[in-house]
């Protein structure tokens, strides 16, 4: 995957939880431009580990001076966003992908509803930056549970079609509202925690809504895991993952070749045959279909993880 | 670098030739000695020096001549170049980065200065001049994507990304081997490619899907694909076959070498970044046998790769009815000596 060494030039507390990082090419160079949806790879060297997190970019996608991403610590997580926090200072430099994006727009909509919850909103920050400068027609709803940990406030503007439900104000976000008066070829966009995306799908599944004009990201976040084993059937040795570790960091630091590009279980990049299963493999991945699922023959090492007695994976 | 563009018509008399130099440069497809269909993609953009894979878009000295054809293509049938409203950024994307490869690689032939969105684009090889505002389409005489593959080798599909699938919503299709942008538009990748024979089976078009999807910016990729064409013709579309079709029944063991040409496709994949769309340039290098067995070792594997291809192939390609005919014109320059692995001739 393509990657440049970026400085953070600027830092900025959005909430006490959620900081926004801005990075620009040391010498001035322009970044590639993108398309509001995108995320880049974020690597961090932490000791002897390299992290690396995916963030979606929340700059203007034509402006290629920087590129902006927002950070919540996430305490319980796997240790790369309290990277971010505490370890990331200005003037550091860190590898940044180029922009790949898995949540886009769709160009033929009439209109486009955006729908955040929580840190969720980072996508659609830029998503409706593009939209602003396309003069498109658009709606954005951003829920949050407190207004002191909505960090979306500060980065959306002030305008009667961006509307934020602060659910502890008694503002609850209404989705059937939301979703009952739209016209004719709108598209929805859902970001945020698993359960929002299925409450506006089942909400707009009642509605009659064409299952294409609804698109989704859920932002995994796979909670850490305990450590297992995994044998490569390839050169016989077995692999320990850590438990704040991904299958696919164990590899890695085994320096087992493998293919990669989202880190986030989305874009099948990384998909590996098993080989056998004693146990029950945690598929955490959007990949995969659900017969590939149960029947256990292939994981997503990006983000799945296992539980039980033996793995053997192809590699 | 000077490039000599070449007179020559790809219809009518067919005045088509090679110069030596093209000859050693032609993108030979076949690695080894047999063939059959695989994901066989790698990366683009810093090929050898001298082959057509040095740059992200080859200029070669059929440039001028090809861009001449497709305009009388264009001006016969319209449709060969289509693009669904949505897909008008892309067409925007494809012109930017054409425009840059073409400046960066080829600075004697074409340059673009850029202030803001006021761009100027020269063109030296076609006489072109202009000055245009960048994403405003009343400065340019046709439509983004039009403009650049009038002035650009090669089919273009431009593609729209969505719902983890690739949709054929554009393209500039006048050089094909046989398929339809206007039956195609609106297709998705499985859909589009129905009719390929064994590798649906193959699962060589899912993986290739998965693949793709995930092509980042700034790292673009490459693959060969070929078939066999009776004079080097550009326009071997369906909605013409009653031209060329017939002209295969032509061949006979006296012209085999003049008039049958081996037609191999440098098909590119290219993130666009404002669209997030993928564009999928299908350049076509024609070679008649006579001038591809002066390379002693393509013409040995040509012989094999023909003689011993699954019957499916040949038929979906088109030429099972010359098949006999070419195999024994290769099979005087088989003197069954091994290969050399790779693509590329023997010092
Ligand atoms: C998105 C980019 C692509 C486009 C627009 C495209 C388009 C096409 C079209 C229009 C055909 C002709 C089908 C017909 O008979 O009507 C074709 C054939 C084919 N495509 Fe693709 N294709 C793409 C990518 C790929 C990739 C990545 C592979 C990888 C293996 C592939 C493999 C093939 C094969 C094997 C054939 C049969 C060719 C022959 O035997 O001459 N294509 N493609
Ligand atoms: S790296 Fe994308 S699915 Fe694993």
């Amino acid at each position: 995957m393509s990657a440049q060494m970026l400085r953070v030039t600027e830092i900025e507390a959005l909430s006490p939880l959620v900081k926004r990082f801005r990075f620009e090419h040391p010498g001035g160079k322009k970044l590639p431009l993108f398309s509001g949806g995108a995320h880049v790879v974020v690597e961090m060297p932490d000791g002897d580990l390299l992290r690396r997190n995916a963030y979606s970019l929340i700059s203007d996608p034509q402006d290629g001076s920087g590129y902006e991403i927002a950070v919540r610590r996430e305490d319980g997580g796997r240790g790369g966003s309290r990277f971010m926090h505490s370890n990331v200072g200005q003037g550091d430099t860190l590898r940044i992908s180029t922009p790949l994006n898995l949540f886009s727009l769709d160009a033929r909509a009439r209109k486009h509803v955006l729908i955040a919850g929580g840190i969720g909103i980072t996508p659609i920050i830029a998503q409706m930056r593009q939209l602003l400068r396309m003069q498109d027609r658009f709606e954005i709803h951003y829920a949050a549970r407190l207004r002191s940990e909505a960090a979306g406030l500060r980065l959306l503007p002030r305008l009667p079609h961006i509307h934020s439900h602060i659910s502890d104000e008694g503002d609850r976000m209404d989705l059937g509202a939301i979703l009952d008066r739209q016209p004719i070829g709108t598209h929805v966009y859902t970001c945020g925690p698993e359960g929002l995306i299925t409450a506006v799908a089942q909400c707009a599944a009642r509605l009659g809504w064409p299952r294409g004009s609804l698109h989704s990201e859920v932002f995994l976040a796979p909670p850490p895991g305990r450590a297992f084993e995994v044998t490569l059937a390839k050169s016989g040795r077995t692999v320990t993952v850590g438990p704040h570790q991904s299958l696919l960091e164990a590899l890695e630091e085994a320096q087992v070749e493998i293919d990669w590009s989202c880190r986030g279980g989305a874009c099948g990049r990384c998909e590996t045959d098993v080989v056998s299963c004693h146990g029950r493999i945690e598929h955490n991945d959007h990949w995969l279909s659900e017969d590939e699922h149960s029947s256990q023959t292939k994981i997503m090492p990006c983000v799945s993880r296992f539980r039980g007695r033996e793995l053997i994976i192809d590699r | 670098m000077t490039i000599q563009f070449n007179d020559e018509t790809f219809r009518d008399d067919y005045s088509y030739h090679n110069s030596p130099a093209a000859i050693r440069r032609f993108p030979f497809p076949f690695d080894k000695d047999d063939y059959m269909y695989a994901v066989n993609m790698e990366p683009h953009g810093s090929g050898r020096a001298g082959s057509p894979f040095e740059n992200r878009f080859d200029v070669d000295e059929h440039y001028v001549a090809e861009m001449r054809d497709r305009e009388i293509t264009l001006k016969e049938d319209p449709l060969r170049c289509q693009s669904l409203p949505h897909m008008e950024l892309a067409g925007w994307d494809l012109l930017e980065l054409i425009m840059e490869a073409k400046s960066e690689d080829y600075p004697e032939l074409f340059s673009l200065h850029r202030d803001g969105d006021r761009w100027h684009w020269i063109n030296r090889p076609l006489g072109i001049d202009h000055k245009f505002t960048f994403l405003d389409p009343t400065t340019l005489p046709y439509g983004p994507m039009e403009y650049i593959t009038r002035q650009a080798q090669g089919d273009f599909a431009v593609l729209d990304q969505r719902d983890g699938n690739l949709w054929m919503e554009a393209g500039m299709v006048t050089s094909q081997a046989d398929w339809s942008l206007d039956f195609d538009i609106g297709m998705n990748f499985f859909e589009w490619h129905a009719p390929v024979p064994l590798a649906h089976e193959m699962g060589i078009f899912q993986r290739a899907l998965k693949f793709l999807l995930a092509i980042q910016q700034d790292a673009p990729s490459r693959r060969l694909n070929w078939t066999m064409t009776v004079n080097p013709r550009l326009d071997t579309s369906p909605e013409n076959y009653h031209k060329w079709g017939p002209e295969k029944r032509t061949l006979t063991p006296e012209n085999t070498g003049e008039k049958q040409y081996l037609r191999v496709e440098l098909q590119t994949f290219f993130r666009l970044p404002r669209s997030n769309g993928l564009a999928f340039p299908i350049r076509c290098y024609l070679i008649s046998l006579q001038d591809l067995v002066t390379v002693p070792k393509w013409g040995r594997r040509l012989h094999r790769v023909i003689r011993d291809l699954p019957d499916e192939l040949a038929e979906y390609k088109g030429f099972t009815v010359n098949r006999p005919l070419i195999v024994e014109y290769l099979s005087r320059f088989d003197d069954g000596k091994p290969t050399s692995p790779g693509i590329f001739p023997d010092e």
